[in-house]
């Protein structure tokens, strides 16, 4: 098997989709949906003959807290028959409501989870969105911007009330990031 | 607490229990001893590695990865490095990456058998729990002659490694390849015939190929089930492409076949790794841009620039051009990758890790709906999880 030109798989993708947004990174083909059209078009990737995207490699979020959508879900597809992969983006505001693909790929399930529970994106037709890696009764989305590294709680065990109880997290001094002259 | 229908009732399995692997907490619904829903609960383990990426330079993140699959270290090393480099547009020097493929192959060994021993304790071979731990602790020699640690080696570097082998590891190296087919033997006399191996392996969590492709498998939990998928022959990475090997299929996609698959890929690895040693030749061991990988010690001494070089890379480390990557490498457990977005500091925007063992839990319902509970033990065995690289 020897991996195709991205310029076969942007005129394939351009057969299929006519009117798709298609961007080349370094190394893969990069295709922009919108949040309506999502559904549709991932079907059409997954069994359309010409792409075959049977699988969904990876499922996960992007924050970029200035922009006007600050969100971008990004998608990694595979198709193990065509030895490609397709970079699925799409640029969403705060609080919006993406549709689900499990209904597509089954395993899309718990990377939605993760994505709910690390950004606060919403699902919409997820079959259970409950959290997944952090506690079950946190109420933080660790991975955008401006949850701090040392996050905000820390927890101890207190002898008297024989429970766990959470404190706000007090530094002797302040975290130390490795030297940048570029300061975002 | 859930609602009982019928006769339906369930049971908390873990998170500390022997069989479970780590720090997995499964709720199962039985009916009387037949599995009819299984919810995994994970992130006991969670240590928010990416979050901590975000915070580190490119070469304060390589630790992060020995410690997210804990049992095949170098491997998982291997796809930041790949990663990095591919955002910098550089290449390891033919040496550094023969050690590289060599040390991931040894990586593989290390996982297998240790998948062996601990599928083989759970389903009640106790010998080969001892068996396999004796040639680990070999491996781990050599992961110590290298790196000086035996487990969390931080070796790997963006553009090679961090050192030659030192004197005597390539004739040690080739020592174990010569008498560890015969230890495989070993093995299989122990269980591939065995009748109790084959009465609790055979037709348990079978997976059929569109079901595997469709819940995401990679690596041999895909290849159990009969698809020929494999990164090393499909995106070779480093030398992979000069080398010959084989990838072992299945047929019938259940614990027996994945048992299979490990079992012949350990075969092809110790393949891969006598060819690296006889096609291996004297050389640089990293990309000697000194301004993104480290200067020789001996320049230290006596090179004011080669101080500064130094200096910098470990304080500041090096900026990476605007863009975005993803690379993955076939590590022990599926396909490992690494999603970079760079903004053009030092330290990466955003670093995704995309475990391997991540999906295959995920489909651990599916694969125990409809067994016994004592299936369950045989299922999570097979799937191979280590927590650290599902709950990052």
């Amino acid at each position: 098997m020897i991996r195709e030109d991205l310029e076969q798989l942007e005129a394939r993708l351009l057969k299929v989709f006519s009117e798709a947004k298609l961007e080349r990174t370094l190394d893969h083909m990069v295709m922009w949906v919108e949040p309506d059209r999502l559904v549709e078009t991932m079907t059409r990737l997954r069994d359309d003959d010409a792409l075959n995207f049977k699988q969904m490699m990876d499922l996960t979020a992007v924050h970029y807290p200035k922009r006007e959508a600050p969100l971008e879900i990004v998608y990694q597809l595979l198709s193990v028959y065509r030895n490609q992969r397709l970079r699925v983006k799409m640029a969403v505001p705060d609080g919006a409501m993406i549709p689900t693909v499990t209904g597509i790929w089954s395993c899309a399930n718990w990377y939605e989870r993760e994505t709910y529970e690390m950004f606060g994106v919403l699902f919409k037709g997820h079959p259970d969105l409950r959290r997944l890696l952090t506690e079950y009764d946190s109420e933080d989305y660790p991975l955008r911007k401006e949850f701090p590294l040392c996050g905000h709680y820390d927890v101890f065990y207190d002898e008297k009330q024989r429970r766990v109880v959470r404190k706000p997290v007090e530094l002797p001094r302040e975290s130390r990031e490795p030297y940048s002259r570029k300061r975002a | 607490m859930v609602e009982q229908q019928d006769n339906n009732y369930m049971i908390n399995f873990g998170p500390q229990h022997p069989a479970a692997h780590g720090v997995l907490r499964l709720m199962l619904e039985l009916d009387g001893e037949v599995v009819q829903r299984a919810d995994p609960h994970i992130g006991f383990l969670h240590r928010g590695t990416e979050k901590l990426l975000e915070h580190k330079t490119y070469l304060q993140g390589l630790p992060y990865f020995d410690r997210m699959d804990y049992m095949s270290m170098m491997s998982e090393e291997h796809s930041w490095v790949l990663a990095v480099e591919k955002l910098m547009g550089i290449e390891a020097p033919e040496r550094a990456q023969y050690i590289r493929v060599i040390f991931a192959e040894l990586t593989r060994l290390l996982n297998h058998l240790l998948f062996l021993a601990a599928h083989g304790l759970d389903v009640g071979a106790m010998t080969m729990f001892i068996y396999c731990f004796r040639e680990r602790e070999e491996i781990f020699d050599m992961y110590e002659a290298v790196s000086g640690a035996r487990m969390h080696a931080a070796y790997f570097r963006p553009g090679g490694v961090a050192k030659d082998l030192p004197e005597g590891v390539a004739e040690k190296i080739r020592n174990f390849t010569e008498h560890f087919p015969s230890k495989i033997d070993d093995y299989e006399t122990l269980l591939t015939e065995n009748r109790i191996w084959k009465q609790r392996l055979v037709d348990i969590g079978v997976v059929s190929a569109e079901d595997a492709l469709d819940m995401g498998f990679a690596g041999p939990m895909l290849r159990g089930s009969g698809v020929a998928w494999d990164l090393r022959k499909s995106e070779p990475y480093d030398v992979y492409d000069k080398l010959d090997f084989d990838i072992p299929v299945g047929s019938s996609g259940d614990c027996y076949d994945r048992y299979l698959v490990r079992v012949e890929e350990m075969r092809q690895s110790n393949r891969i790794i006598r060819q690296c040693l006889d096609q291996m030749k004297e050389g640089p061991i990293k990309h000697e841009n000194f301004k993104i990988s480290t200067p020789y010690r001996k320049d230290m001494h006596v090179s004011m620039e080669s101080l500064i070089h130094h200096f910098k890379l470990v304080t500041e480390g090096f900026e990476a051009p605007v863009g975005e990557v993803y690379a993955a490498s076939e590590s022990p457990k599926g396909e490992l990758g690494v999603y970079l977005v760079s903004d053009g500091s030092n330290k990466p925007y955003r670093a995704r890790v995309r475990a391997a063992g991540y999906n295959h839990l995920q489909a651990a319902d599916q694969m125990t709906r409809g067994h016994m509970i004592a299936d369950v033990t045989t299922i999570i065995g097979s799937v191979d999880i280590v927590f650290g690289e599902i709950d990052r």
